[in-house]
């Protein structure tokens, strides 16, 4: 199965003779090169696919050129060369038409500041989206309505954003975004804006509702919890150049490169890794009468393991045993070398 | 040694100000006063300007295209200027609609002729539509005020009805509302239209700013000379006159809210599959929609305070009337017909503000009657009304009560404000005249005077110079180049004379504004408060403010300065206000706890940092006060203003008089404008608020 998102060599830098310079540097973009000729890299040379039903989560610190990758493959912004392809349909080659027509069936995009409609009501925000499509307004309330009752904001239908707090109009912002069931969702530090208690209640929201819905997204964020905590791969950025894509238990595990250990350095081993990243393949016929699931982390079932005396067995999806695991190692996950 | 003071010169701005004040005064002394030389005065070579334009607007009307246009009169086709047909279409659609709106309340048979023929009409008597009793029009603004916000806009709109129709003003105010109505809309579009054009483009942005700040600086009298000359007088010039002035507000506001949308925005609408249409209409314009309806409300206003104005061109309603009345010294009929503008004025303000929050609900399942309820009421009650109405016109003789009451007949205070009047005028004569002669000879008489005596060359010198200090070259020589255009025509003497009493009236309504800003700003009411009386004053026409001081100080300079200064003391305040406003508790906190007192809190942290914003409302100050001392002419005094004025009756060459005039009005504030607001944003950013 193809990608449901495919970019390969995308490069956006501002400034005027951008494209120029660009071709002359053959795609070897040295940013301090281009700041002395007046231009700012904003990606550089970012490849990377996102498969159907993946949450690609984009982290780097601000100015790492995150969002506008994002806003490049939501082409918000023009990229200033490279392939981006949407379900194969390359969308740098759109005209407007096809890309007005491209947003109102595929995408949804969440921002950072909620970015709702100042005039309109809860309701008439979520119905936005379809009314622009056309959708007469019966319907479109209709919809709007599930909507609301989806992202748990019942009851204030008829609220103005600014008789919202900080989470509620994100919850708007979401239902929005999802109100035209598209496939791929975009969110652009969706949580940032949020108080840190508020923040942690909207992840776990945010994983139910994924759960549920199974969307290709692709999440930005400046959080590096965060990203572990949502991730089913994470790209670190910085300086526009994407420095590490891989799996949260493997960028903590692996760290690509310095900039990418000083993230990963402070980050407790147990919430991240996964069973099956200690146990011990070696022994599949492990008998007992406790089993934890290969694909658990760590921390979530370490009592279990601690609690009982003996070998555990470790099991796949299909309750197969795939190795066995011994408390000792899970000791020495959890009180470090 | 010597480089040091140069250096010390170069960088002190105090020290630059010094030389410069110590060369305007040489040069002040020492150039001598006679005609011939040219230090003193320049030549007026500019003179033929005022002549140019008026031959280019004659040619226009009478020369430029002709075009064959069909005479139904005389059955044969006649040789008409293009332009001069443009004018006329323009004047004959705007008196239509005006017209229109006015037959609907008021009842006539003008729009009835324009469809059947003289004589046909005139054999059919009965054909005329009824006018709408002013009982039934009462229970319209109320139920109207009722669809819209509620009790309170109910009332509001029902009892202001009343009280406009028993005291006799039912038919001028709504000569002036059926002028409102039509020419309000006709600013929002074009506002709107040019608005969204400069922010879609920003080569369009830059040609629209000076083009507005002209428009906004002109004196509004300077508009009415051309606008006889191209359209006539009548309803339809006075529109005309005011959708000129009203519209670079509203174009001014739109783009202000366009641009104040935050960039996320725009992107979610990108993202919800917006066309460009829709998302201008649905995204755009609403969502700047605050800054849109202040315009709008600015537009409205500004149609209630030309109306006075536009009666001068031959607008009918409350402007008329005012004028009439303040004409004959009728201070009391003057303040009624004042009154009912400014209620008028609050009126459209609340209804306007409200229509726009007007909300829909989704969940309504009503049955047409519900539905319309109030429509019906409202149609119920104009048949009954009218019924009871025709029926009593048995009853009556000769004025029927029941369709309008006239202004004679009608409810009256004004005699008990020409008693007020009478009585402050006995008790204060003495002192008021004292006051006002020793105004006139100790402080205006002295200062004219050395505005007149200063040569042209020492007056140069110094706004050069001082926006050379401030601005640099560029700024300099863009204030030199105004100042000479004004300088080289034959109306500089008349210039100095309005640059003094402008001077003086900026001077004392800033310190006004400062003092009083300050003491309000204080507390956080106290700022709500002044901010709603600014609120108050602000909807006043700026005509009313003439009113009480003619009659307080005569026909003299005194009357229309303190008329411009408690004008313009509006806007210094409200500046002042917003500045203080604007300092971070954070500053407060910091001062309190480094043991200030009030007042030093006052002079070291806030006065500071609230000046930029202060120096901005000095700035409107001027532009008010400008306005003012112009409209004194009405009331004769001797500067631009009363040529301005006096060009209203000389048809020949008095557009390109008025026009002219007006430009140097405007250069004027547009010079002052330009230096201060170079300055206000080298402070702000000196300070870090920006």
């Amino acid at each position: 199965m193809s990608p449901t998102i495919s970019c390969s060599s995308v490069y956006k830098i501002f400034g005027n003779n951008a494209q120029t310079l660009l071709s002359e540097s053959g795609g070897n973009v040295d940013a301090k090169k281009f700041q002395e000729a007046g231009c700012i890299v904003g990606v550089n040379n970012a490849s990377f696919d996102v498969n159907q039903g993946e949450m690609l989560v984009v982290m780097g610190l601000s100015g790492s050129g995150k969002s506008t990758l994002l806003r490049c493959i939501s082409r918000l912004t023009d990229a200033t060369s490279g392939k981006i392809l949407i379900d194969g349909e390359d969308i740098c080659l759109m005209n407007s038409k096809q890309l007005i027509e491209l947003r109102r069936e595929k995408m949804g995009m969440v921002f950072q500041n909620f970015a709702l409609l100042p005039h309109k009501t809860v309701l008439e925000n979520i119905a936005f989206p379809l009314q622009v499509k056309g959708v007469t307004t019966e319907n479109s309330i209709h919809k709007a309505l599930e909507m609301v009752e989806l992202v748990g904001l019942k009851g204030r239908e008829n609220y103005f954003p600014r008789e919202l707090s900080g989470g509620q109009q994100q919850r708007v912002g979401i239902a929005r975004s999802l109100a035209v069931e598209p496939d791929i969702w975009f969110l652009d530090e969706p949580f940032s804006a949020l108080d840190p208690l508020i923040r942690k209640e909207m992840q776990d929201e945010f994983l139910r509702l994924q759960s549920v819905l199974n969307k290709t997204i692709m999440f930005v964020t400046h959080d590096f919890d965060e990203a572990l905590r949502l991730a089913d791969r994470i790209a670190i950025m910085k300086d526009g150049i994407i420095e590490q894509l891989d799996k949260p238990d493997n960028i903590v595990l692996n760290p690509a490169t310095d900039y990418v250990k000083k993230f990963t350095e402070d980050v407790p081993r147990e919430k991240v890794l996964k069973i099956e990243s200690i146990m011990d393949a070696s022994d599949p016929n492990a008998s007992g009468e406790i089993a934890v699931k290969k694909d658990d982390i760590i921390e979530t079932v370490a009592e279990k393991i601690l609690n009982s005396k003996e070998t555990i067995k470790v099991v796949d999806e299909k309750n197969s045993v795939v190795g066995s695991i011994n408390p000792s190692k899970v000791i020495k996950v959890l009180f470090g070398e | 040694m010597n480089k040091n003071y140069l250096d010390i010169i170069r960088s002190s701005k105090p020290a630059q100000f010094g030389i410069l004040l110590i060369i305007f005064l040489f040069l002040y002394h020492f150039i001598p006063q006679n005609e011939g030389n040219y230090f003193w005065r320049l030549p007026s070579l500019l003179g033929f300007i005022p002549i140019k334009l008026n031959e280019i607007i004659y040619a226009a009307l009478y020369e430029w295209f002709p075009l064959k246009v069909y005479d139904p009169i005389f059955e044969m086709y006649e040789e008409k200027a293009a332009f001069r047909e443009f004018t006329k279409s323009i004047s004959k659609g705007l008196l239509f609609l005006i017209t229109f709106v006015r037959e609907l309340l008021l009842g006539g048979d003008k729009i009835i002729d324009i469809f059947v023929s003289d004589a046909w009409l005139k054999e059919n008597d009965w054909m005329s539509w009824p006018a709408l009793p002013w009982t039934a029009a009462t229970v319209g603004a109320f139920l109207l005020g009722y669809q819209l916000g509620g009790f309170r806009l109910a009332l509001l709109g029902g009892i202001g009805s009343l009280y406009v129709s028993i005291f006799g003003n039912w038919v001028p105010s709504i000569q002036t509302l059926s002028f409102v109505l039509i020419t309000t809309p006709i600013c929002f579009v074009l506002g709107l239209s040019f608005g969204i054009w400069g922010y879609l483009d920003k080569k369009v942005e830059t040609a629209l700013q000076p083009v507005l700040n002209v428009m906004q600086t002109m004196p509004q009298f300077a508009y009415l000379v051309p606008i006889i000359a191209l359209f006539g007088l009548g309803d339809h010039a006075g529109s005309i006159a005011t959708i000129v002035i009203a519209t670079p507000p509203m174009i001014r506001n739109t783009i202000l809210g366009l641009k104040r949308i935050s960039p996320e925005v725009v992107e979610a609408g990108l993202m919800s599959g917006c066309t460009k249409r829709q998302l201008l209409f649905k995204v755009l314009i609403p969502t700047a929609r605050r800054d849109i309806l202040n315009g709008v409300n600015t537009v409205i206003m500004q149609c209630l305070a030309m109306v006075v104005i536009a009666s001068f061109v031959g607008a009918k309603g409350l402007g008329l009337n005012l004028k009439v009345a303040l004409n004959s010294l009728k201070i009391g009929k003057a303040a009624e017909a004042g009154f009912c503008i400014v209620l008028i004025a609050v009126i459209l303000d609340r209804f306007t503000k409200a229509w726009a929050n007007k909300q829909v609900d989704y969940f309504e399942n009503l049955t047409f009657f519900e539905r319309y309820k109030l429509l019906i009421i409202f149609g119920i009650s104009i048949l009954i009304f009218s019924v009871v109405a025709f029926i009593a016109n048995g009853y009556f003789d000769k004025i029927n009560y029941l369709y309008v009451i006239p202004i004679e007949k009608g409810f009256t205070f004004a005699h008990y404000i020409d008693a007020a009047v009478d009585w402050v005028w006995e008790t204060f004569f003495y002192s008021l005249n004292s006051f006002n002669k020793f105004l006139l000879t100790q402080v205006l008489g002295p200062m004219k005077k050395a505005y007149l005596g200063m040569p042209v060359a020492a007056t140069l010198t110094l706004t050069m110079g001082v926006a050379y200090i401030i601005g640099g070259i560029r700024t300099c020589l863009l204030v030199g180049g105004m100042m000479l255009f004004i300088a080289m025509s034959k109306y500089w003497d008349r210039a100095l004379i309005t640059m003094y009493m402008a001077t003086f009236a900026v001077i004392m309504a800033s310190l006004n504004g400062i003092i009083v800003g300050s003491i309000f700003a204080q507390t956080q009411r106290g700022s709500k408060f002044i901010l709603s009386v600014c609120d108050f004053f602000e909807t006043f026409p700026s005509f009313v403010y003439l009113i009480p001081v003619i009659f307080l100080f005569n026909i003299t300079d005194t009357s229309v300065l303190i008329a411009a200064i408690v004008y313009a003391t509006v806007p210094a305040t409200r500046y002042t206000v917003w500045g203080l406003n604007s300092v971070p508790p954070s500053l407060h906190e910091a001062g309190t706890m480094s043991g200030v007192s009030r007042m030093q809190r006052w002079t070291n942290i806030e006065i500071p940092l609230a000046f930029p914003t202060i120096m901005l409302g000095v700035n409107q100050t001027v532009v008010f006060t400008l306005q003012m001392v112009i409209l004194g002419a009405l009331i004769g005094t001797e500067d631009l203003g009363q040529l301005i004025f006096g060009a209203l009756s000389r048809a020949q060459d008095g557009p390109g008089v008025a026009i002219t005039l007006g430009l140097f009005v405007s250069l004027m504030a547009i010079s002052v404008d330009v230096i201060v607001r170079k300055w206000a944003e080298e402070r702000k950013k000196a300070l870090g608020l920006d």
